[in-house]
């Protein structure tokens, strides 16, 4: 698959190459929520404001300060959406009494939406209009325009985070997760900070969130209040749902495969391609609830071993 | 010095008192049987001390320490372990993988985001397995495991991170006789490591293995004492001859 990411800018048209990068960078996205849903069971139905967030706060670095060098950018859009998922994991994931996942849910859905609205009528950050015409994000003396050049630096983004996530979630520390996501009363039981360990997972998720964000808004060299939005947290969970929530190339099957079929699609059946996007989801949850790669990896493989020489020691996971 | 002392512990749920101020003591390395009618509150007198329930009224003290207010978790830490009355093994885990995790609660993050830990426990992670005879299973999912063999894993994950108080609700629930009869067996050695608190209805395996009773009906203690003085006390007898 590597393989076939590398090579493709070299075969692809370039108009196909933009949204190759756009569809990576989503990856990326998926990947935060896929941490904090699949892994750790925070249903979080607002992680676009993470991404949100990472965008404006770099575009915003980027217009009044102009700053675009990646040395500075991106480190920014990661912290932006870590401090944030830290202060809104902070309030609903910890505390003598931490909220029900239902009040997680809508509370991480009602901070989107929130943050949407007020974005929307705030004059400063463009309101409606968003902020437009962000400069190119640089290397040194170098513009990196949307292209193969912009690919590629995703691409490598994304690889070096997936093996991150990947080494975590097949660590000791992913072996308590697969514990949390099937019992976290058991969990807590055996004396686990519970709280705890959802608020890493959380604020980890909120930085990979903020640094797509922070990705996407100099590719697009544009942000919008959609971007924060619940349309945006909504698409976020159809991509990972659609994939395998639990396993991160789930993630990363689901958001390509939605974004390769809405290419092929939405021009040539653009009226009724929701409907086919609503049917083949309905269909994945009702006969395969693990989704796509359900059909590639068992239930074993996916939960994964985690002991010292145990069976398939290191597999799993993915 | 009592290991665990719980005074005046009681529970209401609304209207419903299910306990009305029960006390118990348990020293350490002692086996200590709960038992009663259905509905007596040892259950629930079971969860308060865990902190599972939190109790309406009393205290319980565990090592010196007032845990009334402590959660779970910090009562699992300070070294009290409990086994649920329903089974709750991790059955998408291995039988391996569910003792790995019950070993390591008080591993750092850091160390176990490094797996600094895991090499180091492999020897336990079998020792336990072999102890409850499950080590032929170590690589099997938990989930193919029968209802008994689930249980003893239960056990030997609440026993793994080597707790100083073990509180076990109904161990041999569901279980047939030769499997209950087995795990006597299996806890009997685990007296000279920890104490031992346990619901059960199995009267003989009660008297079995502990070396106290307290007898609880209708929420309240009517009898506590070893198990010739118990078996002697015309209170208890009363509710089990009411009951009979």
């Amino acid at each position: 698959m590597i393989g076939i990411a590398v090579v493709a800018p070299i075969v692809m048209q370039d108009f196909i190459t933009v949204y190759a990068t756009r569809v990576l960078i989503l990856c990326l996205f998926a990947l935060s929520f896929d941490l904090v849903w699949g892994y750790a069971g925070i249903m979080s139905l607002g992680q676009s404001l993470f991404f949100g967030l990472g965008g404006y706060g770099i575009a915003l670095l980027s217009r009044d300060w102009n700053v675009a060098s990646i040395l500075v950018v991106l480190p920014v859009g990661a912290l932006i959406g870590l401090v944030a998922a830290l202060m809104i994991g902070g309030f609903l994931l910890v505390g003598r009494h931490p909220s029900s996942m239902i009040f997680v849910s809508l509370g991480t859905m009602t901070g989107a939406y929130a943050a949407d609205r007020l974005v929307r009528g705030w004059y400063y950050v463009g309101g409606q209009n968003g902020i437009p015409s962000i400069q190119s994000m640089r290397i040194g003396p170098y513009e990196l325009v949307e292209g193969p050049t912009f690919y590629y630096l995703v691409l490598a983004i994304l690889v070096a985070v997936y093996l991150v996530c990947r080494w975590l979630v097949r660590s000791q520390f992913g072996l308590v997760l697969a514990g949390l996501r099937e019992n976290e009363e058991r969990i807590a039981y055996f004396g686990y900070n519970v709280e705890h360990i959802k608020l890493i997972v959380f604020t980890l998720g909120g930085a990979i969130a903020g640094l797509a964000g922070s990705l996407y808004a100099f590719h697009e060299s544009f942000v919008w209040s959609g971007m924060l939005g619940v349309v945006m947290a909504t698409q976020v969970v159809l991509y990972v749902m659609l994939g395998g929530s639990g396993t991160l190339i789930g993630a990363l099957a689901g958001t390509v495969v939605i974004e390769a079929l809405n290419f092929w699609l939405s021009n040539t059946y653009q009226e009724i391609w929701p409907i086919i996007l609503g049917v083949m989801l309905l269909l994945i949850v009702m006969f395969r609830p693990g989704g796509l790669v359900s059909f590639i990896l068992d239930g074993h493989e996916r939960v994964g071993s985690f002991g010292y020489m145990g069976r398939g020691d290191g597999r799993g996971s993915t | 010095m009592a290991l665990l002392e719980a005074r005046g512990v009681g529970k209401s749920f609304g209207r419903l008192t299910a306990l009305t101020g029960a006390a118990l003591t348990v020293g350490n390395n002692e086996f200590h049987g709960l038992i009663g009618p259905n509905g007596s509150g040892k259950s629930t007198f079971l969860k308060c001390i865990a902190g599972a329930t939190a109790a309406t009224k009393g205290r319980v003290i565990f090592d010196g320490a007032d845990v009334t207010n402590t959660s779970p978790a910090a009562r699992a830490r300070a070294g009290m372990s409990l086994k649920f009355q329903m089974t709750s093994v991790l059955t998408e885990l291995t039988l391996y993988d569910n003792i790995l995790l019950a070993l390591q609660p008080k591993v750092s993050l850091t160390r176990l985001m490094f797996s600094g830990s895991r090499k180091i426990l492999h020897e336990r992670v079998i020792a336990m397995l072999e102890q409850f005879r499950l080590a032929n299973r170590a690589h099997d999912a938990a989930s193919t495991l029968s209802h008994g063999q689930q249980q003893w894993l239960e056990i030997a994950m609440a026993l793994a991170a080597e707790p100083m108080l073990l509180l076990l609700d109904e161990p041999t629930g569901g279980m047939s006789i030769e499997e209950r009869r087995v795990t006597g067996e299996l806890l009997q050695p685990i007296k000279t490591r920890c104490s031992l608190v346990i619901v059960e209805h199995d009267l003989d395996f009660i008297r079995d293995i502990c070396d106290r009773i307290t007898v609880l009906d209708q929420g309240s203690v009517i009898c506590s004492g070893t198990v010739p003085e118990v078996q002697a006390n015309s209170k208890v007898q009363e509710v089990y001859l009411r009951r009979a």
